[in-house]
């Protein structure tokens, strides 16, 4: 334990993700050794980022301006929604062009261990936007794991009532690599779930 | 399958050693407390990536020394593949498969298939169900590592349930007013998915594991009445295709809701079930001797190995401390059981113990040192 300020740093970046005690203590006195304007450009990073980037009122996506670029645009469809965990997998489903739909971000998943419930995601504000009918296909597309899978079909059970075509991105083998190289846990459960062609 | 060679550094009781291997038996020799143990142990860790005795990696470093390295060379269909383990406590393991380092240490299972007896083994027996479930789903892994996977899911969605009802139970016991279960119906659904794959996996199992169990037992026990098991489970597991069982999983989640809010944890699926061992009409736990229980976890044991040999696995047989257990009859009898591994590796105090089949080449260990003898 240190005192007073630098123990407070080393605190706060210890609780930063991916960042252990070691590294948080080490990041620390780097930072206490470090040229005071390259410190300042930091800080103000750090608050501008809290001061100017928010989130979008429609899709919860990040966004410069009350509403993000993707909602703004006309191009895009309206009858096709495609729901995420993270403002990073819009990124992800953008690199791919293969969607032109729009997004909505949940701001996570269900998860007990963590204390995250349906109350803790933008899930109300998804009904919302589902009820004037104008959305005709909702693709899940959470990430494939526990949490990932819950939330999609809660929010499946949730919306059913509606009539809406709900669909879920496949999961198997990583594409561009080859079969050999896929470790047998992987190849052995994409070959459970083979489907007819 | 076979190893052909072992160099073990500040393994143990090993600072360094080197043994080489032929197929067919090996009888390591030596007074007890010599090392013989930490031999099988160590390839048994190349084979699972577990040691038999100790859940952590500090035991397994030569006490003074800061990590251990096992290097392996295993021959399978004629080709030679080297394995070698760095073991580090507090640190992930570092493996390196055919010379090159792999990504993650789990990579080099399936590289050797082992399976090991060693007297721990009574506690598949006498020990909690767990020990039960663990041999099954061991050996689920060994001829399918797809339910690995199956497994760790199922564990997940059963840790995240658990945490949806004890935060439920934690709110009601304060006074804190009740918690959303809204949600439990969406974990019942995948823990019913998860739990009838795995559960289907394991009545498989037990069905094939049968015959072998009864005949080896047969062979090693002293030969009153015959060893059978039985999957347990709170769930009816008839018809055992995987949808009804999901959908058995499902009603009994239904019923035991009021109770698993009550208590606040999961009280239906695999994880509560049990394997049932039998000896003619009376179970194994708490009716056997203590020579009828060893003689059902050797039992135990040879089916798994006699299961993955049926199967087209061959793997490397280890019996740890097993002769000395036995009348010669039963030496005997045993002998003819294993005498055609491909690969045996035998541990004893006495040589004599080992009946004349099974004594192939022989190796004196001593204390930190083995030699061909
Ligand atoms: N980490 C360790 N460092 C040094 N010696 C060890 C270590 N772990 C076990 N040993 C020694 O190894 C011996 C036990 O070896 P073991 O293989 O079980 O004997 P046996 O020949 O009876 O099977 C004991 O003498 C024990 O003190
Ligand atoms: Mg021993
Ligand atoms: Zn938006």
């Amino acid at each position: 334990m240190y005192e007073g300020a630098i123990q407070d740093l080393i605190d706060e970046l210890g609780r930063l993700p991916g960042v252990g005690p070691k590294s948080a203590q080490r990041i620390a006195f780097h930072i206490l050794s470090a040229d005071p304007t390259d410190v300042k450009r930091l800080a103000v990073a750090l608050q501008r980022v809290k001061e100017q980037v928010r989130f979008c009122t429609t899709c919860f996506n990040v966004a410069e301006a009350e509403q993000c670029r993707i909602c703004r645009d006309p191009r895009r469809h309206d009858d096709v929604l495609c729901v995420v965990e993270e403002p990073k997998d819009v990124v992800a489903v953008e690199r791919t062009g293969e969607f032109r739909g729009r997004y909505h971000v949940l701001g996570g998943a269900i998860n007990p261990l963590e204390g995250i419930g349906p109350d803790h995601l933008k899930i109300r504000e998804l009904m919302a936007r589902l009820a004037d009918g104008s959305v005709k296909e909702l693709i899940l597309a959470t990430d494939p794991n526990t949490e990932g899978e819950a939330t999609a079909t809660y929010l499946a059970l949730l919306v059913k009532p509606m009539g809406l075509a709900v669909t879920r991105l496949a999961s198997g083998l990583p594409v561009g690599g080859d079969l050999e190289y896929a470790d047998e846990i992987t190849l052995g459960r994409a070959f459970e779930g083979r489907r007819a062609i | 399958m076979y190893v052909r060679r072992l160099e073990l550094v500040d393994f143990r009781s090993y600072p360094r050693c080197v043994v080489e291997f032929e197929p067919g038996c090996s009888v390591l020799v030596g007074p007890n407390g010599v090392g013989k143990t930490n031999l099988v142990e160590a390839l048994g860790y190349v084979s699972t990536l577990d040691s038999h005795r100790v859940a952590t990696d500090a035991p397994l470093v030569r006490a003074g020394a800061t990590s251990a390295v096992i290097r392996s060379e295993i021959v399978h269909e004629h080709r030679s593949l080297s394995v070698e383990l760095a073991i580090e406590p507090g640190k992930a393991n570092r493996a390196r498969l055919g010379g090159s380092p792999v990504r993650r240490a789990r990579d080099v299972l399936g590289a050797l298939r082992m399976v090991l007896f060693a007297p721990e083994d009574l506690a598949l027996v006498r020990g909690d169900p767990a020990e039960r479930r663990n041999y099954l789903d061991h050996l689920l892994v060994a001829r399918q590592p797809r339910y690995a996977g199956v497994r760790a899911d199922y564990e997940r969605v059963l840790k995240q349930r658990n945490a949806l009802l004890r935060t439920a139970y934690l709110a009601r016991k304060t006074g804190a007013g009740t918690r959303d279960l809204s949600t439990l119906d969406v974990w019942d659904v995948h823990l019913a998915s998860h739990g009838a794959e795995l559960l289907a996996a394991r009545l498989e199992l037990c069905a094939a594991l049968g015959p072998h169990i009864a005949k080896a037992y047969d062979a090693v026990a002293a030969g009153r009445g015959r060893a059978g098991i039985a999957y347990r489970s709170r769930v009816p597991i008839e018809p055992a295709d995987r949808e009804s069982l999901s959908a058995a999983l499902s009603a009994a989640l239904v019923e035991s809701r009021p109770s698993e809010v009550e208590r606040g944890m999961t009280l239906v699926g695999p994880h509560r079930d049990d394997l049932l061992l039998t000896l003619g009409e009376l179970p194994a736990k708490g009716y056997a001797s203590h020579g009828e229980s060893w003689s059902m976890a050797l039992a135990l044991r040879l089916a798994a190995y006699e299961l993955l040999r049926t199967e087209g696995i061959e793997p490397v047989l280890a019996l740890d401390d097993v002769f000395a257990e036995l009348d010669a009859g039963r030496r005997e009898r045993l002998a003819e059981l294993v005498g055609s591994a491909g690969q045996l590796l035998i541990t004893c105090a006495v040589a004599e113990d080992v009946p004349a089949a099974l004594r192939g080449a022989r190796y004196e260990v001593s204390e930190g040192e083995v030699h061909r003898a």
